[in-house]
């Protein structure tokens, strides 16, 4: 009983840190370079639920000084991943532009033939 | 005027964000090369100014917006992030004038201005990682400069490029994850991103023993040690060195791995203090041991490479590992010279980088194989490379030997004298990396691509004399860098001032 | 009365060479001002050294203090009589040598004079700052510099065996500096707080023995330049260079450097009467002695003439550090007036070798039958130089000899005695059959070995600046032993405390 408990209270966490792995694993995993950024936006989106998840407070709403509501989610989280969203679409627009551009000059976007054509790299 | 004054902190960011907004609308290569040489004057200006503000009153602090901190995001400026500052603006106006011919010689006309775009946006987020005393800030500026990163590697000419900079692009982001991570279990336990009030809120009565706080350190460090290129998470560097465009990689390699051990020190020593990296957890011990590692290893690697840009890619893989030692040694002496050496690896390796980027504008070519005879050719670029390898090398009368001098005094400190010997053997292996580029470029008949070839244009020879008469000049007079590195040390050994 | 301060008159001798190093490229392409400008500042050098001697004698001390790089480590200047001794027989030697290397480089056709010149004029530079050094520090910096300038030159040839010679001169001699003097400075540095030079030494009082020793062996292997075995193989490896080269600064300056440091160390470092009391020093006699004895045996061996010469140095080397190891007074006299005679002697024997190989494009021992009728003032000068490596009168190799002999059976040590006489006879065996050979032996020319041969022993006489040079070298080290006086005096003053 007390393991479901403490499964219950740490749900949230544990579907993060699921994610977090999950698309670090990808990103290692993987050779093609499309999936390997696949693997990167889960692993930042993982981020984005620790951030939000402690800010939500059930039945709270947004901060608006109101004298109907008395509980109040903290807004600074989720204005801090607005940005962190911003910054991993710009992340994921240029990795997507850099395999485009890959692409072209070799012909492919698998890491390993890519290799096997440089020899070094 | 005053009223300017007040707002010195902010103009280091705003001032290149501008720029680089406007470069992108110029669209011509010379009007943006001309803005970006602009703005680049102007930053080590603002830049000496705050370190003279700093040094006369103590730290500033700067309210964005108005809005008090810690509730709304703090600009802060200590002697640490003044000193760093200066860095990297003079860093940026050396290679300005030198840019223009380089980069029009490595890059397509059409994409210059986007080249200038990204230096500059590459420089807004360096000095606002410096400048602001916000954890989440900072990581927006370390993306902001990131990103421009990865695209001013994109532009190199050979198709490698692309594949280091979609290398670096996942390792970056991965780094940078990290932190954001370490930023929200921070945030989680103390309720407070700014970084002073973060450090006041980590008790250190209730922070020894709190596991998210440990956790958050390890995140932190790891992410940050990334992007520095700490030994063994520095895989990404030396492609991404070797194919980028000369400018780019002289620029880079003075300043981004810079920033990022500013970064490592801030939080080491400003957020989580001394108690609980150095007393509680062996942070002392894992950056000696890989930064050991760092220093052999890379060097090592660095003798056996054939091009010359590569070679020197792995040497500052081994500068980065003495800076980080300073820092594993957590006594003045041995900080100062991690501190000083940030400096001084600044100067002597954007030197040599800009001497091969001279190199690549006549001949074409970094190969050391082509390279067979081009100091009897280019008597003036292959003197700044020497100058700069005895630099790497430590001779005195350069600044390389006042960096290691303190470090090893920090060594003898903790009575590790088997730590010396080590630093030393280090430098002789770099006087054999230096050696092998001098031996050809010196002692071999000139031919094929070296036949022809005489020094560059003055707009990239002055520069990087000017460099390599600085790298002299701090081995002499060392008011200026180890002065203040030792107070800047001081200060963080002695915790928050 | 000196015309200018005496502070302002030391800092002009360790600049002047340095101004000439920048000077000289001026005139890349007019040969005959480029190799005035070398000879007019060697000139200039050695007048101004030269007149700081009177003030030195009379008791003064002048210093001056280039720059703070940190605390307790400055770049600061002081004349002191050692130091005095060995910038005059450099600077005056220059003058002679650069006389020399214009009859040398021209005769010989060699590319890049230019580069060489200024090497050689940094390089003088730097052994004048090394001379003049007032503490560890400026010593270690001219030291490197010194190191670093001569590298160029040793490579000079550019060919494989020059880039190979090279690479051993570069890596022994940074390698130990770096490895091994370096840490030895700043342990001092750490024990005894200061870097100073200072007369009876600088080190605390009642340190471990042991550690006074090890730091002593950290110093004098350190010391690569004092090529005190196994750290001499860069010696002969150095020999590929221009003959000029090995005379003035692989006979002269940069070995000189090297015991020089080792002289200095132990006296103004360590103490003279530290080293007695402690012991300290006893294996040092053992290693000096066993270099000298070993280096005379390896140069029996050679038949490569500048090769024999370079063990002949390595050997005359290790007398210094033996002298200074015998740790008497009379004996670190001998030692200091045996880094004059040695010079003034020995860079005649390279003259000689360089004129023999510019005449006669000869190299090796074997080749050099009959030679002295041929070329009389070059065998006559070599011989003077022979006798002065054994240690007879009337050269200056007697007077270091005596003095170092006084000074071992002062004080009843029998082993420096042994030594010394054991390597007089090897002195002997392996300079006296060159003399013979070169008078005595029937020329070459008479087992037919084709037109070739014939052809290469028509010559005569090197070019004259080059006679010249080696027949000044040569009535310099015979003056040295009927005039010693200055020499004397600055090596004794060197043991007395500053009386102004």
């Amino acid at each position: 009983m007390r393991y479901v408990n403490e499964f219950a209270q740490h749900y949230n966490y544990i579907v993060t840190i699921f994610l977090m792995v999950a698309g670090l694993y990808v990103v290692i995993a993987r050779g093609n370079m499309i999936k390997k950024l696949i693997g990167l936006s889960i692993f930042q989106t993982s981020v984005y639920l620790l951030y939000i998840e402690p800010a939500k407070i059930l039945g709270g709403t947004a901060p608006i000084l109101d004298p109907a509501y008395k509980v109040y989610s903290n807004p600074l989280p989720h204005v801090l991943i607005l940005t962190a969203i911003v910054v991993g679409v710009a992340t994921l627009a240029l990795g997507l532009a850099l395999v485009v551009r890959i692409d072209e000059a070799y012909g492919t976007i698998e890491e390993d033939e890519i290799f096997e054509r440089e020899g070094d790299a | 005027m005053s009223k300017l004054a007040e707002h010195l902190p902010i103009l280091q960011v705003v001032v290149p964000l501008l720029g680089a907004l406007l470069c992108a609308l110029l669209r011509r290569g010379t009007l943006a090369w001309a803005l970006a040489l602009a703005v680049s004057w102007i930053m080590p200006v603002i830049a000496i100014l705050l370190l003279q503000r700093v040094l006369d009153g103590g730290a500033i602090s700067y309210r964005l917006g108005g809005w008090a901190p810690p509730w709304g995001i703090e600009y802060r400026v200590d002697l640490l992030s003044a000193f760093v500052l200066v860095l990297v603006t003079v860093v940026g106006a050396a290679i300005m004038p030198f840019a223009r011919r380089s980069v029009a010689h490595e890059i397509e006309g059409d994409k210059q201005a986007w080249f200038y775009t990204m230096y500059l946006l590459c420089l807004t987020g360096l000095l606002g990682i410096t400048v602001t005393g916000d954890a989440f800030n900072i990581f927006v500026f370390l993306e902001i400069s990131s990103l421009s990163t990865y695209v001013l590697i994109a532009m190199g000419k050979d198709r490698r490029a692309l594949l280091a900079a979609y290398q670096y692009l996942i390792v970056g982001t991965i780094g940078a994850t990290f932190y954001v991570i370490g930023v929200g279990l921070l945030y989680l336990v103390t309720g407070s991103l700014n970084i002073v009030d973060i450090a006041a809120r980590l008790a250190p009565a209730a922070a020894e023993t709190s596991r998210p706080v440990f956790a958050a350190l390890a995140f932190l460090t790891v992410g940050v040690s990334l992007k520095l290129a700490l030994f063994p998470l520095h895989v990404w560097l030396p492609g991404a060195y070797a194919h980028a465009p000369s400018v780019a990689t002289a620029f880079l390699a003075g300043t981004a791995t810079k920033v990022a051990v500013y970064v490592l020190l801030r939080l080491i020593f400003s957020i989580f203090g001394v108690a609980i990296a150095f007393d509680t957890l062996p942070v002392s011990e894992v950056l000696l041991t890989l930064s050991v590692a760092a220093m052999f290893i890379a060097s090592i690697l660095a003798v056996f490479e054939t091009d010359v840009k590569r070679v020197l890619a792995y040497s500052s893989l081994g500068q980065i590992g003495y800076i980080t030692l300073g820092i594993g040694l957590a006594n003045v002496p041995g900080l100062t010279g991690g501190i000083v050496h940030l400096f001084n690896h600044a100067l002597m390796k954007t030197a040599l980088f800009m001497s091969l980027g001279a190199i690549v504008y006549r001949i074409g070519t970094i190969k050391l194989a082509d390279l067979a005879g081009i100091g009897r050719q280019m008597p003036l670029t292959m003197a700044v490379f020497v100058v700069g390898g005895l630099a790497l090398v430590g001779v005195p009368g350069t600044a390389g030997f006042v960096s290691k001098w303190y470090l090893a005094v920090g060594a003898f400190d903790r009575g590790w004298w088997p730590l010396v010997f080590l630093i030393l053997v280090t430098s002789l292996i770099a006087v054999v990396y230096v050696g092998r580029v001098v031996e050809v470029a010196w002692f071999r008949e000139p031919s094929g691509f070296a036949a022809g070839a005489k020094d560059p244009p003055l707009s990239m020879l002055l520069p990087m004399l000017a460099l390599a008469a600085a790298t002299i000049y701090f081995g002499i007079d060392t008011e200026a860098s180890a002065a203040i590195a030792r107070r800047v040390a001081e200060g963080l050994i002695g915790g928050l001032k | 009365m000196p015309v200018v301060a005496p502070e302002t008159h030391l800092l002009l001798a360790i600049a002047i060479p340095f101004t000439g190093a920048l000077l000289i490229p001026l005139f890349h392409r007019q040969p005959n001002l480029r190799e005035a400008v070398t000879l007019t500042t060697a000139a200039v050098l050695a007048v101004t050294v030269w007149s700081l001697l009177p003030q030195v004698l009379a008791g003064a001390r002048p210093e001056a203090r280039l720059a703070d790089v940190m605390p307790g480590l400055t770049i600061a200047f002081a004349v002191e009589p050692l130091g005095l001794l060995f910038a005059l027989v450099a600077s005056s030697l220059w003058i002679v040598n650069s006389i020399y290397s214009i009859g040398y480089m021209r005769a010989n056709q060699e590319p890049r004079q230019t580069s060489f010149y200024v090497c050689f004029a940094v390089a003088i530079g730097a052994t004048m700052g090394l001379a003049f050094s007032k503490n560890l520090f400026t010593l270690f910096l001219f030291y490197e510099l010194l190191t670093l300038s001569t590298y160029p030159l040793v490579t000079h040839k550019a060919n494989d065996e020059a880039i190979r010679g090279g690479r051993i001169y570069l890596l022994l001699l940074i390698g130990s500096s770096m490895l091994l003097l370096l840490p030895a400075i700043a342990a001092t540095w750490y024990i005894a707080g200061t870097l100073d030079f200072k007369l009876g030494g600088i080190l605390p009082a009642g340190l471990d023995a042991t550690l006074i020793a090890g730091l002593l062996a950290l110093y004098v292997f350190g010391t690569g330049k004092a090529a005190v075995m196994p750290l001499h193989f860069w010696l002969p490896a150095a020999m590929v260079a221009p003959t000029p080269v090995s005379a003035l600064l692989h006979a002269v300056a940069v070995v000189k450097a090297g015991v020089f440091t080792v002289l200095k160390v132990i006296v103004f470092v360590f103490g003279v009467d530290t080293l007695a009391s402690t012991g300290a020093a006893g294996w040092l006699v053992w290693a000096a002695g066993g270099t000298v004895l070993l280096a005379s045996l390896i140069a029996l061996r050679q038949d490569n003439l500048k090769k024999r010469l370079a063990y002949s140095t390595v050997s005359q080397l290790s007398y210094v550090v033996l002298a200074a190891a015998i740790l008497t007074p009379v004996s670190v006299v001998g030692a200091a007036l045996h880094i004059a005679a040695h010079a003034v002697s020995k860079i005649t024997l390279f003259f000689a070798a360089g004129a023999i190989y510019t005449a006669a494009h000869k190299t090796h021992v074997s080749e050099l039958d009959g030679i002295g009728w041929r070329m009389p003032w070059t065998m006559s000068a070599f011989a003077i130089g022979a006798l002065a490596m054994i240690g007879l009168p009337p050269t200056a190799g007697f007077l270091g000899k005596w003095f170092m002999l006084s000074g071992a059976t002062q004080t009843g040590q029998w082993l420096p005695v042994a030594v010394i006489v054991a390597s007089t006879a090897l002195n002997a065996a392996y300079f006296l059959p060159i003399v013979f050979r070169a008078f005595f032996a029937e020329p070459v020319r008479a087992h037919a070995a084709g037109a070739a041969a014939s052809h290469d022993d028509d010559h005569g006489e090197a070019p004259w600046p080059m006679v010249l040079a080696l027949s000044l070298t040569a009535a310099a080290t015979v003056l040295l032993f009927l005039a010693p006086d200055t020499a004397l005096s600055l090596a004794k003053l060197m043991l007395e405390p500053v009386t102004r």
